[in-house]
């Protein structure tokens, strides 16, 4: 009877709260719950709490160093201008393409892994192919002037132009193939019932197919837009790392590495990161609006 | 009886328009493979010039080089001190894929077998990192690591490279072990095996097409990922990426052929990659890596 009535109250207090779905098992998320604590949300907030403790003034005054400095403030703006119309730019591409593709057809895995290959890659050796392929004395300049299409060599790397070309490179075979993958997953059975019911080919896409795409793009524009907003290597080797295309993470970068000022390098990684859930809140808010049923085609 | 007769009529309209819709969209073809093979000629210029300029003795305002020489591979291999190099992206790779299957497998199976309270959040938490990019939360993970005198050699690129690795392993077991009947583990359970042995004896063996497919792509993004490792890595602990990065932007020191060689010996250890993972895992796989969440 003894060892029953501590024994009880923890066999009671284990029973309810197993009624609620906790038991011994969920010790199996405990590793990664604890990593994920350690290696990310901590130093998330250790970062943050740093920001507001900077080396010299007020708690804000790193946040208003920021927001003072034309040069850094315009730092937002340029990774804008580079990372939208990219994003944008590759999603709207995919869209024809794989609305084209999305049936079987020979040749059809072919291209899909061909298209992995930049993904693969990464910007670094994209970047470099770039300065290669594209600088002045590159195949695509001699390409134009031998064809006359242009009289000199078209300024196309170390500038915007290179940054975005990198972004399309490694964007768009990744914005492509999401847009395959959510297409394909709506059923063709839709578009054919359109098709009966004496619709042209134009009315089933703008009716049918792109309002069930709708949701899925929105997530792979929010997807691809991550990747181009924290465009680093190819912003310094293929862009103007001093000027035009001198990004935001390039700037919490320098603050961090180059003049050891880890509390303005981490309140830029903030502002960064403010700036990219904005934008991606607002891509979700306005995808929450479109139909995100058992059809397909969801995100 | 009238709707038998009157449904086979109803078929020849159809193809009709069928056959209208190809030759009206014919145009719309032609541009559309039109731009997919521009990119890819464009795609295949960046790769071979990089691949050409490797392997050529001087090349400067011509279309391709004067000769043809290995010995920008050598001096690459000397010089960047590959051997090194390469052993620290394998070391790293290999900790990475071990540690990121050992933390992450067990709880995507909590997630997809138990539903308890808070399971959306800690979903959630475990999205968090591969929706944000690496710089954000590179630069205080980093400051962090540095703190506590971990960052500057492997253990901190590890642990950093574990940071996007690990949701990434829950994100794509979860759905893996949803299809896998639980009246299996059921079975063995009756016949007395304890959470382990059901876990080693029963589980995992059926597992392994996931967790292969999980490795692999893990490792993939492992050896690709530049910005975690720059933000981590001391002089002796580059990974082959961030040591090519490196050599590009201190390029005029080097001559570019060899930065070139070095971005071949690059490429050649990913597209080897890339082949075995494409034996295992669908392309779309490599980039769909949150297509999985459950629906809000």
């Amino acid at each position: 009877m003894s060892d029953a009535g501590p024994g009880r109250p923890l066999a009671h207090w284990q029973h309810r709260l197993a009624e609620r779905g906790i038991d011994r098992q969920l010790w199996l998320l405990v590793p990664a719950l604890v990593f994920v604590i350690a290696l990310f949300l901590y130093p998330f907030f250790y970062g943050l709490t740093l920001s507001f403790q900077p080396t010299k003034g007020g708690p804000l005054s790193d946040y208003a160093r920021f927001f003072s400095d034309s040069y850094e403030r315009g730092t937002i703006w340029i990774t804008l201008r580079i990372a939208l119309p990219a994003a944008l730019l590759n999603v709207l591409a995919a869209v024809p393409i794989a609305y084209r593709m999305r049936g079987r057809f020979r040749g059809k895995r072919l291209v899909t892994t061909l298209l992995v290959v930049p993904i693969t890659l990464g910007t670094v050796l994209t970047a470099q192919g770039l300065l290669n392929f594209l600088g002045p004395t590159g195949w695509f300049n001699r390409t134009l002037l031998a064809t006359n299409l242009v009289d000199e060599p078209v300024r196309l790397t170390h500038n915007y132009w290179g940054v975005f070309f990198s972004l399309v490179i490694t964007g768009f075979p990744f914005a492509f193939l999401l847009v395959l993958s959510y297409l394909s997953g709506i059923d063709p059975t839709l578009e054919r019932a359109a098709a009966t019911l004496g619709a042209d080919w134009r009315r089933r896409f703008t009716r049918v197919t792109l309002p069930l795409l709708m949701p899925g793009l929105a997530t792979t524009f929010c997807l691809t837009f991550v990747l181009a907003f924290s465009v680093f290597p190819s912003a310094v080797l293929v862009g103007n790392p001093a000027g035009e295309t001198r990004v935001i993470s390039l700037a919490a970068y320098q603050a961090a590495y180059e003049q050891y000022d880890y509390p303005y390098a981490s309140a830029i990684a903030m502002i960064m990161g403010f700036v990219e859930l904005v934008i991606i809140a607002v891509v979700l808010a306005a995808r929450s609006r479109f139909y995100t049923g058992s059809t397909g085609g969801k995100g | 009886m009238a709707t038998t007769t009157q449904a086979p009529p109803a078929r020849p309209p159809a193809t009709t328009t069928d056959r209208r819709r190809r030759i009206a969209a014919r145009p719309a073809a032609w541009i559309v493979w039109g731009v997919v093979i521009f990119f890819f000629v464009n795609l295949l210029g960046v790769v071979a010039s990089v691949l050409v300029s490797s392997f050529g003795k001087r090349w400067f305002d011509t279309w391709l080089p004067d000769g043809y020489t290995t010995s920008w591979y050598a001096r690459a291999w000397d010089e960047f001190a590959l051997l090194q190099v390469i052993t620290v992206t394998l070391e790293v790779s290999v900790l990475v894929v071990g540690l990121s299957l050992l933390i992450g497998v067990p709880a995507a199976y909590a997630l997809a077998r138990r539903s308890f309270p808070g399971k959306r959040l800690i979903f959630l938490v475990f999205l968090l990192p591969i929706l944000m990019p690496p710089i954000t939360y590179g630069i205080p993970l980093a400051t962090v690591l540095y703190k506590f005198g971990l960052a500057g050699h492997m253990s901190g690129v590890v642990l950093a490279n574990l940071v996007p690795s690990v949701p990434f392993v829950i994100l794509t077991m979860t759905p893996f072990i949803e299809q896998i009947d639980p009246r299996i583990e059921s079975a063995a359970r009756m016949c007395g095996a304890g959470l382990r042995t059901v876990f080693l004896r029963i589980l995992t063996p059926l597992l392994v097409p996931g967790i292969l497919a999980a490795a692999i792509l893990v490792l993939v993004r492992t050896v690709g990922m530049f910005e975690l490792t720059f933000l981590t890595a001391g002089p002796d602990s580059q990974t082959l990426v961030v040591a090519l990065y490196y050599s590009m932007s201190a390029s005029g020191i080097r001559a570019q052929q060899s930065v070139d060689a070095m971005a071949v010996i690059y490429t050649s250890m990913m597209l080897v990659l890339l082949v075995v993972a494409l034996r295992y895992v669908n392309p779309t796989q490599l980039v769909a890596r949150v297509k999985d969440e459950p629906e809000h």
